[in-house]
Formats: structure tokens, C-alpha cells, sequence
């Protein structure tokens, strides 16, 4: 710290005295450059003779803050001043709040009229502009950030300038991050294409192919373009580039697709969650529950709430706040069981006799939760934030998988070994499988029938909930969220075969992935309309579903 | 032929409906300016439209009430009917609309050049009342077929003809499907080369309306007097049986849906010009289920029952939307509710249900004395 407070303190122009600390600084502070930054360096940059600025600018290369950006443009347009005062002279930055800021450390101070009109603007020469700019351009390649590194990486390899190939290669000897090394060999190969010998540009097409590089798609049509116009269409650079248009096509096709098919395999996990729940009421009780899209939303607003009461609490940025998620899931499911509960004993079970009637009285009931949830939380979407660790990818052999839908994936598979260990291995899951058989026999032989309804509309109902607050991490939580997934849920249920969660599981995969691998291709509606007539048309071959149960008894 | 008594009788109240119903029209036309007998051309419209309903709900009655087929459609086949009306007022704009062309407003809008094949026979007024009975009669026939070719039944019946108006619903939706997408068809001007608003012309539909009703009702009694009205009972009380008597019952039903399926289209098509105008807001899966429910609340499987209902619900919705913004979802759903729980046999099935539980009592009180 010594001798900048010591350079800073030197006034007049080249002086012995200058001099001297001038070389003292250089000398010391190149051999330990963590301890200056670049606003330093700036500084003395300013003030340096001709003779200096090459080695200055060499120092300011390697380093790679945003601020030097600022600084410099501050000073290329006039907002740079140097005030002389009897103590010393300071260089002072005129910043955009309208204060003056100190340009060796950012430090803002106070000035009186007389010293603001005394301070001298200050400009960089010509010949220092060019270097300067080099330096600004190849700034974002030093930027901490990785993202920051390979966005620059790119835009420099986009622009194709020959000046820029020296900085990408110097810094693709000292990267170490995987991404980076391979956005920087990206932007050199393009750079290479217009700016290299044939040798080179062949090469470059290469080490595109190999990278499978999207950005250099249009670089190489253009290249082939030129080589067929200059006569040359069957070179062997021409060859080169068609076979690494070819290869990066193919792999473009083969991301896209993987990109619908793990989007659909977490679709279908959220479409399992809810129509597991409606397979459970649906198919084991004959209750066709149409407020189920309302227990998908009660799940959304639940999750809305316990995530209210984190930030009221522990506040948006603490780490508590990353657990609301976890927290959400267990209490979405238990507020939806009790009120699928108290539903089940005031209404749904005088209607166990008369299905189609149950369809009319749950429609009344989801229209009057509707409209309550519009009453207490708003016609509106509320917001739902993803905790901080759900953000970010996996990244997969070059193809992203979100956290959240990796979660999704993995609530949907706790979720049916939960179900599947509670109808198989539990007394409640064996009441449940002999009232679904036979409700009369089941209830002579001293199953106690009105629990065993009011236990599993409970567990639909939590079920649907759950689907909900799942959904709250990838869609929007309003009032007729469920209502998107009611119809796709019922169609699963049928198709599935009623009554058979493993049916249901495996038509929920199935309906979650075609509709999202149609849909890059058919566009949304023509998707799902596609999807209707395959389940119509598969309806005709298999009437009974995918796993009909089979009985000797007459249907009705 | 010979009328029994019980015939005479559903005649009288058939005539004495009827009669009351034409006052409306009558009253507008001759009746005073003020004053409790007068009635605007703003009612009569608003009449015509709750009849309309009640058509639909009559339609739906066949279906769900004689045939034991919870069809959730109804409103696909009622939006249809009315889109094919509409796109034949649309066309009778002519040059008049906003864009000062003969192709629809719409169209211009989104860009077309020139009118689009199947838009041209809704010139003639005749082709577009054939395709108001065939076009809903046409996919009730496919579907029907598909669906009770594989003896798909009762609660499942429901849902895949909710899913098949869900996928109607979203295509209408659709700008490039060429019935103008979300803002459906609007600002008609003529019908039959009649001013649409004039007061005459709304005479004339709700007595067109006012004889469909007559029309349907004709037709229910008929087919249910009729030795085919027997077998489409026999089916909603116990199909099984019926099919080992040796009767196709898909047949049957696919015939019984096609009916209500047309009768359904003509109603859409006496809607649109009464209301001025159509989307494919009126094909969502929920408008089907309000069917069901003036059914329901009138009394399903009964002559009148899904007209009162039609009738009662809808005078309701207008009132509660009115009196009660925020409440009145809830009002209508807790109605719902209630009618399913206490009212099984809807309003019409109210004095039945009231002399059977007096019946009751009154045995009761002689066993115990």
C-alpha cells in the first residue's frame, strides 16, 4: 500500500522524483500483482509516460474486472479529471450519480466549486485507445463468472477478427473449467475459418465437427457457399465443412429430442402424482371427484403459503428458506387429505350409489372452491420461487436436465413405492383392495367399510395436493391450475385401466411423453388432439384399458 | 286414432305452454310502450335464448334421461349447429364490415386472400340449415360409433366426451382453423334479408325457437310412445338384459345420440342470431356440465323437468351474476350440491318425493297406533 500513497502523493510532471517512485511501483508490484487491483493500475496508467504504458497495459491484460471497462470509458469520453493541489495531485472520476469519485480506489469524496473547476479533464492518446480497446474487448475472457467467460468467448469468436485469436489462445492455455475450455476452442475454430490458411481452416472445420459447435452453422454454410461460388465445390474443405454440417444437424436433432423426452418423463411424473390420486378415487371408489383439479390447486396455494411463512420468518435469503419445498410437500398433502376428509363425510358419501350423480355434485364443489380461492388469494397467479438449490442444470453429455424436473422424477417414483408399499403391505391397503373388489362381501366379512372410503378419499385428495405443489415449482399457481390437468388426468385413468395404479403410472409416462414429443412438431393443440384420437383409436383394440381387470361379473 | 286421457292431457299443457309463450311476441308487438305488460325486444331475445336452452336441455334429456348416456358434448353439438349459422351471417355482412370487404372481418384481419372452400355453400341459406342438423349429427355418428363399438359405458361415456369437447374447444380456439379463433364470429347484420336487431325479426326467431321447443317435445313423446322409446328405456335400466333379448344396443344408442345431437345443432343455430354471436367459449368442457345441471335440477327423465330447469337456472345465474359479483360461483355450486343430495328427482319430482315421505308417515303413524 506504501507506494501508491507515495505515487499519488507525487506531483508536477516527470520529475526525478516521478520517476523514480514510478519505477519503484512497477518493479515491486508486477512481482506481487494480487497486491494491487486494476483500479491501480488504471490510475497509473493515466499518468504514465509513453515509455510506461506498454508495460502497464501488459499488467492491466490479466486482469479481468468489469470496472476497468467502466474506468476507461469514463475516461475515453471525458469524465476522467485531474485535480492539482499543493498537497498533490489526485485523479478524480466524474461518475453518473453526479459525484466525484477517486480513480485509484472508488472512494467518493466532496468538492468544493473552486477545486471542481480547478480539476483538469483528462484523455487517453490515440495510440493508447487501440491497445485499450484490445483489453476491453477480451475483458469478459478474465471475468470470474464462467457463464461471463463463455459468453465472451463466443461473441469474440463470432465476430471472426483476427486481433482477438491471440487473447482466446492465451487464455485457453490457463483455463481449467471444462465448459470454458471448450467455448474457447469453439470461438478460435470459428476465428480460424476466416482468418486462417487452408490448412488451418481445415483443421478448424474439424475441431467444429468434433465440438459439435450449433454457433458455427451459419460460418460453415457461408464457407461452402463461397468455395461452390470460387469453383471449388467439391474441395476437400467443402467436403469438410458438408460432413461437420451433417454431424452437427444430427446432434442438434438428437439434444432436441432428448430435451422433449426428459421433458415429458417429468410431465408424466407430475400427470402420475395427480391421476394417482384419481385412479385411487376414481377407480378403486367409482366417485368420479371433478374438484380434484381443486385439490391440485390447494397443493399450489399450500405450498404458496409454508413458503410465505419461510420468508416472513427466516427471511428470502437465509438458508431456511431452502426448505420450504421439503416442508411443503408433507403439509400440502395433509391440509388436502383433512378437507378430502370432511368432504367425503358431508356429501361424497351419500353418493356412493350413483356415480354419475357424484360427477354433477363434485362439479358443484369445485366451482364454490374455485371461486373461494379467487376470494382469498386473488383472480390472479400468485408466486411460487424455486429455492435456491432447485435452480441450475445437470449437465448431461451436452444435453441439460433442470433440477426441478430431476426432482419431480424423483417425487414421482417416492411417490408410487409409497402407494404400492401402502396397498400392498399395509391393513388399510388390504381393506382398501377388498372393499374396490367386493363392497358387500367386504363388509360382511367385518372390514369396516365407511373407514376404509374415508381413509382413501383422503389419500386421493392428498395425493392430487401433492401433484399440486409439485406443479407450483414448474407452472403457475392460480385459481384453475388444476383445471389443465383434470381432463388429461381422467383420459390416463381410462386409458390406464380404472382401478390399477400400475396401469395408471405407465399410461401417465406414456400420454406426459407423447404429448411433449408431438408437440415440437404439431405445435400444443394439435398435440393433445393427436393424443385424444390415439386414445380413442386405442380404446377400440383394448376397450378395457391397458390391464382390464378381469371378472365373471356382469357390469352393471 | 284415438287420444287416451292421459294424451289429451300432456296435449293441454303442451297448448296451454305454448299459448303463454307466444304472449311474449304478441305483447311486444301490440302491447303498451310502459307499464308491467310491456315487453322490450331486449326480453323477448333474452326469452328466446333461455328456450334455446331449454331445447339443449331437452336434448341432453333424451340422452341422459331415457337412454342412461351422460354425454358431455351437448354444448360441442349446441356450438357447432351455431357456428354453422354463423358463418352464414357472417357472409351475409357482405361488404358492410369494418374492412369494407366481402371476406369476414376476421379474415382480413388475419391476412386471407380469398374465401375458403368449405365457406362457400354457407351462401345458401338451405345448405347452411342442412349443415346445422348434419355436421353435429356427422361427429356424434363417428364418435358414437367408435365409443359404443367398444361398450364404452356410463362414467366412462362421460369422460371421453368431456375430453372430445376439450379438443373441439381447443382447435375453435385456434386463429388458423378459420372460424376466427378466440373472437368467434359477431356484429351479424341480416338474416333471411331481414334486419337482425329489428324488433320484427326478433318476433321471428323467438317464435322459430318457441316451435323447436314444440318441435323436440313432439318428438320425445313420440319416440318414447314408440316401440323403439321402450328399448331406449330398457337400455338405461338394465343394457345387459336388453342385449341377451337379442337387440343391438349400439344401434339404438348411436341412433338416440345422433337425434339429440341435431336437435342440440338447431338450437346453436337459434342461438347465435338471438345473441349475436358465437366463440369457442360456448363449446368448454364446464358449459356441458351446466347442461347436466339444468337437467338435473329440473328433473331428469321427465317431459318438462329439463325445460324448467333450462328455464329456473339460467333466470338464476342472470340474477345471482348481477346481485352478487363475487358470490355468485359459489351460490350456483352450493345449489348444485344441493339439489343432487336432497332433490334426486329435480324440482318436478319434488310433490312425488313429498306425497311418498307423507306416505310414509302416515303408515308409520297407523302401524304404531
Amino acid at each position: 500500500m506504501i507506494p501508491h500513497f507515495f505515487f499519488l502523493g507525487c506531483s508536477g510532471k516527470s520529475t526525478v522524483k516521478q520517476w523514480i517512485c514510478l519505477l519503484i511501483t512497477v518493479a515491486i508490484l508486477t512481482s506481487a500483482a494480487s497486491a494491487r487491483d486494476a483500479r491501480t493500475v488504471m490510475a497509473e496508467l493515466m499518468q504514465a509516460e509513453r515509455a510506461e504504458q506498454a508495460g502497464l497495459i501488459e499488467e492491466l491484460s490479466t486482469y479481468g474486472d468489469t470496472i476497468i471497462a467502466d474506468i476507461y470509458e469514463a475516461w475515453r469520453t471525458g469524465g476522467i479529471y485531474l485535480l492539482e493541489q499543493d498537497t498533490g495531485s489526485q485523479l478524480l472520476q466524474f461518475t453518473d450519480a453526479q459525484e466525484w469519485a477517486l480513480v485509484h480506489n472508488g472512494a467518493v469524496i466532496s468538492l468544493s466549486e473552486a477545486e471542481a473547476a480547478a480539476a483538469k479533464k483528462q484523455r487517453p492518446a490515440r495510440a493508447l485507445r487501440k491497445q485499450m480497446k484490445r483489453i476491453i474487448d477480451t475483458l469478459g475472457l478474465k471475468a470470474d463468472n464462467t457463464a461471463l467467460r463463455i459468453d465472451s468467448a463466443i461473441k469474440l469468436g463470432r465476430s471472426q477478427k483476427a486481433e482477438f485469436i491471440p487473447a482466446l489462445e492465451a487464455r485457453l492455455k490457463v483455463e481449467t473449467d471444462k465448459q470454458v475450455i471448450s467455448a474457447l476452442q469453439e470461438a478460435l475454430a470459428i476465428s480460424w475459418l476466416a482468418n486462417g490458411e487452408d490448412a488451418q481452416v481445415v483443421e478448424a472445420v474439424q475441431t467444429l465437427k468434433a465440438l459439435n459447435s450449433v454457433a458455427a452453422r451459419a460460418f460453415l454454410e457461408e464457407l461452402m457457399q463461397a468455395e461452390g461460388d470460387n469453383g471449388r465445390a467439391d474441395s476437400s474443405l467443402s467436403d469438410a465443412c458438408a460432413e461437420a454440417l451433417i454431424s452437427i444437424e444430427r446432434h442438434m436433432k438428437q439434444q432436441e429430442f432428448f430435451g422433449s423426452f426428459f421433458r415429458g418423463f417429468s410431465t408424466g411424473s407430475v400427470l402420475l402424482i395427480v391421476s394417482f390420486g384419481l385412479a385411487i378415487t376414481f377407480g378403486l371408489m367409482g366417485v368420479i371427484n371433478m374438484a380434484h383439479g381443486e385439490f391440485v390447486a390447494i397443493g399450489g396455494y399450500v405450498t404458496f403459503l409454508v413458503q410465505n411463512f419461510f420468508i416472513q420468518t427466516w427471511g428470502l435469503s437465509s438458508s431456511a428458506f431452502g426448505w420450504y419445498f421439503i416442508v411443503a410437500l408433507p403439509v400440502s398433502f395433509i391440509v388436502a387429505a383433512v378437507i378430502g376428509l370432511i368432504m367425503e363425510v358431508s356429501i361424497i358419501r351419500f353418493l356412493y350409489r350413483r356415480p354419475l350423480e357424484s360427477l354433477l355434485c363434485t362439479w358443484g364443489i369445485s366451482m364454490v372452491m374455485q371461486q373461494g380461492f379467487r376470494l382469498i388469494f386473488g383472480a390472479a397467479n400468485v408466486q411460487v420461487n424455486n429455492p435456491t438449490w432447485l435452480m441450475g442444470n445437470l449437465s448431461f453429455a451436452g444435453f441439460q436436465m433442470s433440477y426441478t424436473r430431476l426432482l419431480i422424477i424423483l417425487i414421482a417414483l417416492v411417490v408410487v413405492a409409497l402407494t404400492w408399499l401402502l396397498l400392498r403391505q399395509t391393513n388399510l391397503g388390504l381393506h382398501i383392495r377388498a372393499v374396490m373388489q367386493n363392497r358387500h362381501m367386504a363388509s360382511s366379512l367385518g372390514v369396516p367399510v365407511a373407514r376404509v372410503n374415508r381413509m382413501t378419499f383422503a389419500l386421493g385428495c392428498g395425493l392430487a395436493a401433492l401433484g399440486g405443489a409439485v406443479l407450483s415449482q414448474i407452472g403457475n399457481v392460480g385459481p384453475s391450475m388444476g383445471q389443465a390437468y383434470i381432463v388429461d388426468s381422467f383420459m390416463v385413468v381410462v386409458t390406464g385401466s380404472v382401478g390399477n395404479l400400475l396401469g395408471a403410472g405407465l399410461s401417465a409416462m406414456g400420454i406426459g411423453m407423447v404429448d411433449q414429443l408431438l408437440q415440437p412438431s404439431l405445435g400444443p393443440v394439435m398435440g393433445k388432439i393427436t393424443v385424444f384420437v390415439v386414445i380413442i383409436l386405442f380404446l377400440q383394440w383394448r376397450p378395457g384399458g391397458l390391464f382390464p381387470t378381469l371378472s365373471r361379473s356382469l357390469d352393471d | 286414432m284415438k287420444f287416451s286421457t292421459e294424451m289429451k292431457k300432456e296435449m293441454g299443457i303442451l297448448c296451454l305452454v305454448t299459448g303463454l309463450l307466444m304472449l311474449i311476441p304478441l305483447f311486444n308487438a301490440v302491447g303498451p310502450e310502459s307499464g308491467p305488460l310491456s315487453v322490450s325486444a331486449f326480453q323477448v331475445s333474452l326469452w328466446g335464448k333461455y328456450l334455446t336452452y331449454a331445447v339443449l336441455a331437452m336434448s341432453l334429456n333424451l340422452l341422459w334421461g331415457y337412454t342412461g348416456l351422460l354425454c358431455l358434448c351437448q354444448s360441442l353439438f349446441f356450438a357447432l349447429g351455431g357456428y354453422a349459422m354463423g358463418m352464414y351471417l357472417m357472409l351475409m355482412i357482405g361488404e358492410r364490415g369494418a374492412y369494407k370487404s366481402v371476406l369476414p372481418d376476421f379474415m382480413v384481419f388475419l391476412g386471407y386472400q380469398k374465401l375458403p372452400l368449405h365457406w362457400e355453400p354457407f351462401y345458401n341459406f338451405a345448405f347452411t340449415m342442412g349443415a346445422v342438423l348434419w355436421v353435429p349429427g356427422l361427429l356424434a355418428f363417428v364418435f358414437g360409433f367408435l365409443a359404443f363399438r367398444s361398450r364404452i359405458k356410463g362414467v366412462y361415456f362421460s369422460i371421453l366426451t368431456q375430453a372430445l369437447t376439450y379438443a373441439a374447444c381447443l382447435m375453435f380456439f385456434r386463429n388458423d382453423f378459420t372460424f376466427g379463433g378466440n373472437n368467434g364470429f359477431t356484429d351479424f347484420k341480416d338474416i333471411l334479408g331481414c334486419n337482425i336487431n329489428s324488433d320484427a325479426t326478433i318476433r321471428g326467431l323467438f317464435i322459430a325457437t318457441t316451435a323447436l321447443m314444440v318441435c323436440t317435445y313432439l318428438i320425445t313423446s313420440g319416440l318414447l310412445a314408440s316401440k323403439l322409446g321402450k328399448v331406449q328405456q330398457a337400455i338405461r335400466d338394465s343394457e345387459n338384459r336388453v342385449l341377451f333379448s337379442g337387440y343391438s344396443t349400439t344401434s339404438f344408442k348411436l341412433m338416440i345420440f345422433v337425434l339429440s345431437a341435431m336437435i342440440a345443432g338447431a338450437a346453436g343455430a337459434l342461438y347465435v342470431p338471438q345473441v349475436g354471436g358465437i366463440n369457442p367459449s360456448a363449446m368448454e368442457a364446464a358449459k356441458s356440465l351446466e347442461v347436466v345441471v339444468w337437467v338435473a335440477v329440473g328433473g331428469r327423465g321427465t317431459k318438462w323437468g329439463p325445460v324448467i330447469g333450462a328455464i329456473l337456472v339460467n333466470f338464476i345465474k342472470s340474477y345471482t351474476t348481477h346481485a352478487f359479483p363475487d358470490y355468485w360461483l359459489i351460490i350456483m355450486g352450493g345449489m348444485f350440491v344441493c339439489v343432487v343430495l336432497f332433490m334426486p328427482d329435480g324440482i318436478v319430482g319434488v310433490y312425488k318425493q313429498a306425497k311418498s315421505y307423507f306416505a310414509r308417515q302416515r303408515s308409520l303413524e297407523t302401524t304404531a297406533a
